[in-house]
């Protein structure tokens, strides 16, 4: 994808739907998820509607991602709901992208059939590894024969798009585990991979074990890991595109493009973020306390930041250098290269300017440029230029 | 004004523990100072880092009022003192300001060396001593035992020890009227020029500077002109008054007794704790004796971390000094760390509490070296220096002398070996041994002061259990074999990390600091090669890997507010960081030098 694509995402509006039901909670999740409320999927999907209906009222829709949680654990009729609410709200582009998470247990042709008439074009299986050791650490319900069998499936029934995610690293994975599960993945012809690094949340059972001392996942290990999913996959023709994404030419996720572009997208449901006329938004984390704010007529918001002058700029950098394109430059651009850090990263291989354009050479380093970005002080000029503005008006 | 025949000034001395405060609480509710309402355990430690912690830093005074048993009302001014080796000096000054004192003992634990080192101070100093067992509540008490060490060190007559319960109260009443029986009252001249002794003072942010004084000769009243003798400051008394422990004011008093004095000075350096204030107009010829100013025994730099606060540093230390009159300094400058202040320290425990108090008392943020002793140079010429800072160390000399110290150690019997193990593998001269009790013996030897002010305390604890005590007083220079130890980041010495140590200690001393480092020092950008040399002859090495992997797996689903705040928060982290040179060094790196070998 050409760094002018990229960009191009920055003027199409997406849609996030956040569906947080799961049939158990895997120990390393620290998502907003619950498990065993099944019962409430269709009070839930009730809220999430009346939410759309009295949401903001952008009109053409780009690319929608139904995430979780699992939104294969809930009824596809209920899936079907929530998009006919986008639909009527907003309006679906035609040849917009619309994804599904979904997991290879519960992945049914009636299931992939179901979806793909709702109007889903891409899904994203949570396959994790073709390793049943690595599956057990993980707490997964699947085996690595569901994942073989879910891909096909939604191929066969016309999905135009099938992701799998995997996660490496673990304390339990070997070299040769990862060199498999990425030549599996390889060989069912993907179009797209997401690779992410095991992390340790606090506050989860795994942050809890580890905290007792269970083994922990060792950075080195992952930083050979990630090296060796880059060369495979690109062997094998899907090229990288953000830090942890790999897609064949074409099958780049619409969606993700929307939000590390700084682009428009909608959140509904419970935890889920949107970025809408300079502000990112987040609602409710709680099922409860979510579906009660919609109830009784009340916008489910959690908190709000707001994205005004040089804090758009350091939140244009902030989103956009995850991608392998980086980001256009620009007064953030300057100003992080004028510090000490920026050199010392510019030195250091981590960062550097191609062109017009200023890129992460190290990904696994991405946070570091990121902890350099925040914070950075707004140019003098540029303050005294808006100060300007504003007493002239 | 109290009649002079009628007050008592004694402090509470003992080791640390043995429960001066918790006695001081007794007296108070015993006499009605403190309400039941107000009472709470170790009233008088009113810092919060005392609290904290558990010890007393400073000394406090505080005035009670006592019907005794002669039907006679008395006053008593009590100062309870803290127990630590470091805090001897403020001992000394409290007892500068009494007649008596009473020197506690666990029951259980026995003669401690701070109760043999406190005990040897009052007899110096002249004082009445009134000895005194506390905890006879305990199961394990052991009063006969712990009376023949007492005996021992204070001779006199086992049946002038008291029994005590600080706990319970047991003995307080017995305890009061022995005070008033065998403290002697002040003696001081009424009619003669006023004469008082500054023995302590602060800094309060609305009143100024506030001194706490012991009447000598003479009367004190509100509004006199007033001189203090060594600065040849002239003020009014604004406001005198008594400690009880609430703050009091008095129209005037008379010899004997203990005040607060208010002067409305707010420029801290006009008052000397040691000073003697007299009248202004008709004044004493002779000052009070005063004090010697205490010798610091450590010294350690202490920098801002953001170089703009040393002014502010500055400042915080002038006016921590009117508090700790022990606190000494000079300018440092560090390639390292930038503009920053060589300070001097009684010990470890001073160091520690200095710190902390700057850095909450006085909200800075401070980077603090590995302390260091003072050592003296022999230069070409044939002159000596004195050089404070291991960075100060010239290339060129004609040998180093460093301080030793007479240590006492009092332990159980049983532990003897491992002492003698651990003090002669730190250099020590072992002299001579004295039993308290069969099971009860003094050591004494003389060691190098680097030797033991660092983690040999922790080491002699962990030793015997917890059993064995430690005092030491300062004693002469000795030449030996000392040589720099550089440590390099990077390639570059860093001269906040180098040290003065033995030459037969070097090279561990070098392994240890680099194995240290590596563990402390994050994993940054590049490789940071870790180097330890003298002159320029590496000893060890490590190295620092560089980081590979320093990113978060997926955006949180998008959560883009929520992972700024993450990383925003790791940044805030990096701040307590120091950068030397483009080497990112937590401040704690600086004293790794300090840490026991718990990772060895
Ligand atoms: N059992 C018992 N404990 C005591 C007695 N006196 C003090 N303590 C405890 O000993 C500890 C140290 O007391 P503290 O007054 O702080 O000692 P200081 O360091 O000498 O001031 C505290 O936990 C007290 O509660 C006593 O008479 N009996
Ligand atoms: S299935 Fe996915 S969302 Fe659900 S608990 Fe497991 S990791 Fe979390
Ligand atoms: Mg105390």
């Amino acid at each position: 994808m050409t760094p002018e694509d990229a960009d191009r995402h920055f003027g199409v509006v997406g849609v996030y739907v956040h569906i947080p039901f799961c049939a158990r909670i895997c120990p390393y999740c620290d998502f907003a998820v619950v498990a065993g409320k099944d019962h409430l999927a269709p009070r839930y999907i009730e809220a999430l509607v009346a939410e759309i209906g009295g949401g903001e009222s952008r009109r053409g829709i780009g690319a929608v991602y139904v995430g979780g949680g699992t939104p294969s654990h809930v009824e596809p009729r209920l899936l079907g709901l929530t998009l006919e609410a986008v639909e009527r709200r907003h309006g679906i582009a035609s040849g917009a992208e619309v994804s599904v998470e979904a997991n290879p247990e519960d992945f049914t042709k009636d299931l992939a059939r179901g979806l793909v008439a709702l109007g889903f074009t891409r899904v994203s299986f949570g396959a994790q590894s073709f390793d049943p050791v690595v599956l057990g650490y993980l707490g997964r319900r699947h085996t690595p024969e569901d994942i073989t069998r879910s891909v096909e499936t939604a191929r066969t029934a016309g999905f135009g798009s099938v992701s799998v995610d995997l996660i490496y690293g673990s304390p339990v994975e070997d070299p040769a585990s990862w060199e498999d599960t990425l030549a599996r993945a390889v060989d069912l012809g993907t179009d797209h991979v997401s690779c992410y690094a095991l992390t340790v949340e606090q506050g989860t059972p795994l942050g809890r074990s580890v905290a007792s001392g269970e083994a922990a996942p060792d950075p080195d290990i992952q930083a050979d890991r990630h090296e060796l999913a880059g060369m495979r996959l690109s062997a094998a023709g899907l090229g990288r595109y953000e830090v942890s994404n790999w897609a064949t030419g074409g099958h780049e996720c619409r969606y993700n493009h929307i939000v590390w572009a700084q682009g428009e997208y909608l959140g509904y449901g419970a935890s889920a973020h949107g970025h809408l006329d300079g502000v990112r938004y987040r609602n409710l984390r709680r099922l409860d306390a979510y579906i009660a704010a919609v109830e009784r007529g009340v916008r489910p918001l959690a908190g709000e930041e707001l994205l005004r002058g040089w804090d758009a700029e350091i939140d244009r950098l902030f989103v956009g250098l995850r991608r392998v394109v980086g980001v256009a430059e620009g007064p953030g651009t300057a100003a992080l290269m004028e510090t000490e850090e920026g050199q010392l990263l510019e030195h250091a291989g981590v960062v550097s300017r191609r062109g017009d354009r200023l890129v992460i050479d190290r990904p696994l380093l991405t946070d570091m440029v990121q902890r350099a970005v925040l914070g950075l002080p707004e140019p003098w000029a540029q303050a005294a230029a808006a100060n300007n503005v504003s007493v002239d008006a | 004004m109290s009649d002079q025949t009628r007050i008592r000034n004694f402090s509470i001395i003992a080791h640390i523990d043995h429960g001066k405060s918790t006695l001081a609480d007794r007296l108070l509710e015993r006499t009605g100072a403190v309400s039941p309402r107000e009472m709470r355990d170790q009233v008088l430690d009113t810092m919060d880092l005392e609290r904290e912690r558990g010890i007393t830093i400073k000394a406090q005074t505080v005035r009670i009022g006592y019907h005794a048993g002669d039907g006679d009302d008395y006053v008593l001014n009590l100062i309870d003192t803290p127990g630590h080796v470091d805090f001897s000096y403020e001992v000394s000054r409290s007892l500068a300001a009494c007649e008596g004192a009473l020197l506690l003992a666990d029951a259980a634990q026995g003669v401690q060396a701070q109760t043999v080192a406190n005990a040897y101070l009052a007899i110096e100093a002249g004082l009445e001593v009134i000895p005194a067992l506390n905890k006879i509540d305990l199961a394990a008490a052991d009063p006969e035992r712990v009376t023949t060490e007492l005996v021992n060190i204070l001779g006199g007559s086992p049946d002038a020890v008291l029994h005590l319960s600080a706990k319970t109260g047991a003995g307080v009443d017995r305890l009061l009227e022995t005070i008033i029986a065998r403290i002697p009252p002040p003696s001081g001249d009424a009619e003669a020029p006023l004469r008082a002794l500054v023995f302590d003072s602060y800094f309060d942010a609305y009143r100024g500077v506030v001194c706490y004084l012991r009447v000598v000769d003479g009367s004190l009243g509100v509004g006199d002109a007033i001189r203090f003798m060594a600065t040849g400051e002239t003020h009014d008394a604004s406001e005198i008054g008594y400690l009880t422990p609430k703050a009091v004011p008095v129209g005037r008093v008379g010899p004997g007794e203990v005040v607060y004095l208010i002067t409305g000075v707010k420029e801290i350096d006009r008052i000397k704790v040691g000073d003697t204030v007299t009248s202004a107009r008709a004044a004493a010829v002779v000052p009070l004796p005063g004090y010697t100013e205490p010798k610091p025994m450590v010294f350690s730099g202490i920098f801002p971390t953001d170089g703009d606060d040393y002014p502010k540093l500055r400042e915080a230390l002038e006016k921590l000094r009117l508090n700790d009159a022990s606190l000494s300094w000079e300018p440092e400058t560090s390639r390292a760390l930038g503009f920053g202040f060589r300070v001097g320290f009684l010990g470890l425990l001073h160091m520690e509490i200095v710190r902390e108090r700057l850095e909450r008392e006085y909200d800075l943020d401070l980077v603090a070296t590995a302390p260091s002793v003072a050592y003296s140079v022999r230069l070409p010429p044939g002159e000596e220096q004195v050089i404070k800072s291991p960075q100060d160390l010239p290339e060129e000399h004609r040998g180093v002398s460093e301080p030793f110290v007479r240590a006492m150690i009092l332990t159980p019997t049983e532990y003897v070996g491992p002492i003698m193990e651990l003090a002669t593998g730190r250099r020590a001269v072992v002299g001579g041994m004295n039993y308290l009790s069969p099971e009860r013996v003094e050591l004494d030897f003389e060691i190098p002061l680097s030797e033991i002010v660092f983690d040999f305390f922790d080491l002699l604890k962990s030793k015997t259990k917890g059993y064995a005590t430690l005092d030491y007083e300062p004693l002469d220079y000795r030449q030996a074999d000392l040589v720099k130890v550089d440590i390099l980041l990077n390639g570059q010495a860093v001269d906040a990390f180098s040290a003065i140590v033995h030459r037969d200690h070097a090279e561990e001393y070098g392994k240890r600091m680099t194995t240290r480092l590596r563990s402390l020092i994050p994993r940054q950008l590049f490789d940071v090669p870790i180097q330890a040399a003298i002159g320029g002859r590496v000893i060890s090495r490590e190295t620092v890997k560089a980081r590979r992997k320093d990113v978060t797996a997926k955006c949180y689903g998008g959560d883009i507010t929520r992972k700024k705040k993450l990383l925003q928060k790791q940044k805030e982290g990096k701040k307590r960081m120091k950068m030397v040179g483009s080497v990112e060094v937590p401040q704690e790196a600086f004293v790794a030098a300090l840490r026991v070998d718990d990772d060895l």
